[in-house]
């Protein structure tokens, strides 16, 4: 008799999210699905509204990343008032979204990811949390706080305030930087440097721990996808679009931002309020493909700075190849914080960083705009349409966890198949299918407008919709 | 009040403090004068008053009514009192009655940080609005080169009215519909872009105490309005006359 397993919800990711898991007669998986059970409609709620006001009005829709939102939707306005950005405005922007990089990658490894790595995934959920990793290792997660706390600062060093600033605006940013704050920021780089060290250095021999779950985490051929900037190095902020396919070959590249959707296709599912994003000429859901740290290592020829394209060497010989394991999504984001560490100290380091021209004023004069960056989940699109007089139209944003949504039901498959044993499943499995989703770092909240924290409960449901057996904590 | 030349000075009480003040003065301006704070939202030195927006009403000895500051002249022997808890009731159920009536969120709005209906909220202690909001359905009119209405954030002041008819003399506003269906308009309900009697001089966006008029372009937190000039300017013409 064919059963279903409900994770619900899966905890430690931001947003709310469910997991339904089907099992067969046979008493073997045939099919896994990652639903994400809340709708937001910012894309809806914009209708109407000055575009002026929406970099700070899709910075509301994350509090974790609005910094991300903030830029993806200031290039949109850029490209509706059809300027370019003085040159310290975007570099100034440029730092202020490497800092949200580095805040956001730091709670992802330290305070969601890193307790099932130190503790274990079969380890008592009661302690497998930052909580219970400020116990075992101090130093850990106390280098995990710190470093999100330099993120932090250095967003509200830049915006004024560190959640929501509305420094950022549609042709730049609207105040240049003090002396003294840039000597602020400074002062913190060599520290983040630092802690990204001593974490390879914990990170390194524990990843051999962990062979099993690297081996089928997420681990399949797909295509990756993201932005490179024109020496084909890593971009976080600019750049054209690459996709590259499983084999390492290039297969679409140099593709302008504003055209994004000759490549990417939208698709919905009934199952689930996340849009699946697919890589068009190879259809849908054969053109699934993965965006964020992974993909972002995996398509750049390198990161461009000196202490990351050494850490890169490290990551490039896990695999032949592209690494298709998500697991190693963690190691990906550390290399990417020293990497965002060194470059943010490149633009500070350079006193043109002080200047105070920094915002290009225009009345609109494109009827349509796309804005295109990286967050740090992943590739962040807002494409806006105004009338003439900069109303919004229409707006239709694709966020990081939306390109992934594809590879983590897959993902999610592919843990359960491995993990589960029919009806019997055990906490540790359901630890390893929240954490597979986990090392994508999805932003729920983001892609379909949510908020929300979650416990967890499977059901077992027989095919008249009967609950057979239920697992909570 | 001139009497045979001479201006009449009357004394009176405020908050039991004894104080003078010209009989023509208002118990607004006599108390701004001793700087006793009285919440307003509708007055704009420099321009008439309408006693609209009830927040300035003040308790007079005497008296059951309250009484607007903003309208009633001092007199001989008045005894004001400006805070009690029965004001302060009546005060912050007008704020809280203003913010379900349109859609005010703050943390997206141009007049961010600067604007008086925050201001007082804060003021005030307004954290939450007892009644439900409304959530109406108001468009926006940006079809103005310099300037933009938002409906959403207006609070029926009438300031942008009465800058324009008394100050600028374009008479570009006016109120349309009663009640819940009341809403600023420019020139007879057309679209302000269309406005010919509009001489884009901007005084109707720097009075407007909230972000439901402002400057083009601005991004959120960004529309300070300047309203300082309106009492020079109200003082200039008389004297010309």
């Amino acid at each position: 008799m064919p059963k279903t397993i409900t994770i619900d919800p899966v905890t430690r990711i931001e947003g709310h999210a469910r997991i339904t898991i089907y099992v067969d007669d046979d008493g073997q998986i045939s099919d896994a699905q990652f639903h994400v059970t809340q709708l937001r409609g910012f894309e809806k709620l914009s209708e109407g509204r000055p575009f002026t006001e929406m970099p700070s009005l899709m910075a509301r829709i994350c509090g974790i990343c609005p910094v991300s939102h903030l830029m993806a939707s200031a290039k949109a306005c850029d490209n509706l008032m059809a300027v370019k950005v003085p040159v310290t405005g975007h570099n100034l922007r440029k730092v202020m979204n490497m800092a949200q990089i580095i805040q956001s990658h730091a709670l992802s490894f330290f305070h969601l990811s890193s307790p099932d790595i130190l503790m274990g995934m079969d380890a008592d959920p009661a302690v497998r949390n930052i909580l219970g990793v400020a116990g075992k290792n101090p130093g850990l997660a106390k280098d995990g706080i710190r470093l999100r706390q330099i993120g932090q600062q250095m967003i509200e060093l830049l915006g004024g305030k560190r959640i929501h600033p509305a420094w950022v605006v549609p042709g730049g940013v609207n105040a240049p930087l003090s002396a003294e704050h840039r000597a602020d920021m400074l002062r913190v780089m060599p520290e983040i440097k630092e802690i990204v060290r001593r974490a390879l250095n914990w990170y390194h021999p524990m990843m051999k721990q962990y062979h099993e779950e690297i081996a089928v985490f997420a681990n399949f051929p797909t295509l990756f996808m993201g932005l490179v900037n024109e020496k084909g190095e890593v971009e976080y902020y600019d750049g054209t679009l690459r996709f590259m396919d499983s084999a390492g070959n290039i297969v679409a590249d140099g593709i302008n931002p504003s055209e994004y959707d000759t490549h990417i296709g939208e698709k919905v599912e009934a199952y689930s309020y996340l849009k699946s994003v697919f890589y068009k000429p190879m259809g849908y859901p054969g053109g699934i493909y993965r965006v964020g740290p992974l993909a972002r290592l995996n398509i750049a020829r390198s990161c461009g700075t000196p202490l990351a394209d050494e850490e890169l060497q490290g990551f490039r010989s896990l695999q032949k190849g592209p690494v298709s394991s998500s697991f190693h999504y963690h190691y990906a984001r550390l290399i990417e914080i020293l990497n965002c560490a060194e470059r943010v100290e490149d633009i500070l380091k350079d006193d043109d960083c002080m200047n105070t021209h920094v915002r290009a004023i225009a009345n609109p004069n494109s009827f349509e705009g796309v804005g295109v960056s990286e967050a740090p989940r992943g590739t962040l699109i807002h494409h806006y349409r105004i009338d003439e007089n900069g109303l919004i139209k229409w707006a239709n944003l694709i966020i990081a966890t939306g390109h992934n949504n594809l590879a983590m039901n897959r993902g999610v498959l592919q843990v359960a198949r491995h993990y589960l044993d029919g009806l019997n499943p055990k906490e540790g499995m359901l630890n390893r299918i929240e954490a597979v989703i986990r090392t994508f770092d999805p932003c729920l909240s983001c892609s379909t407008h949510a908020v929300g924290q979650m416990p967890m409960q499977v059901e077992i449901t027989g095919p008249g919709g009967q609950v057979l057996k239920t697992l909570s904590r | 009040m001139p009497v045979n030349g001479q201006i009449k000075i009357v004394t009176l009480k405020v908050n039991g403090k004894d104080v003078s003040a010209r009989a023509d003065q208002t118990i607004l301006q006599v108390c701004r004068e001793n700087e006793v704070f009285i919440p307003t939202l509708c007055h704009l030195e420099g321009l008439s008053n309408i006693g609209a927006c009830r927040l300035c009403m003040v308790e007079v000895a005497g008296q059951k009514k309250l009484l607007p500051a903003c309208t009633t002249t001092v007199n001989e022997g008045m005894e004001i009192t400006t805070t009690t808890d029965r004001l302060g009731h009546y005060r912050r159920m007008i704020l809280e009655l203003i913010f379900s009536e349109r859609n005010h969120t703050c943390s997206v709005c141009v007049s961010n940080n600067y604007c008086e209906l925050q201001f007082l909220s804060q003021k005030l202690g307004i954290d939450h609005i007892r009644v439900p909001y409304r959530f109406p359905k108001f468009n926006v009119d940006a079809s103005h080169p310099y300037f933009v209405l938002d409906h959403n954030r207006c609070i029926l002041c009438t300031r942008c009215v009465r800058v324009c008819d008394e100050i600028e003399g374009a008479h570009v506003w006016d109120v349309s519909g009663r009640g819940i269906q009341a809403r600023v308009i420019t020139e007879l309900n057309q679209p302000w872009g269309s406005a010919e009697t509009c001489t884009q001089c901007g005084k109707c966006v720097n009075v407007c105490p909230v972000g439901a008029l402002s400057d083009k372009g601005r991004s959120v937190a960004e529309n300070k309005k300047r309203s300082e000039f309106l009492p020079y300017l109200t003082q200039r013409r008389r004297e010309k006359i």
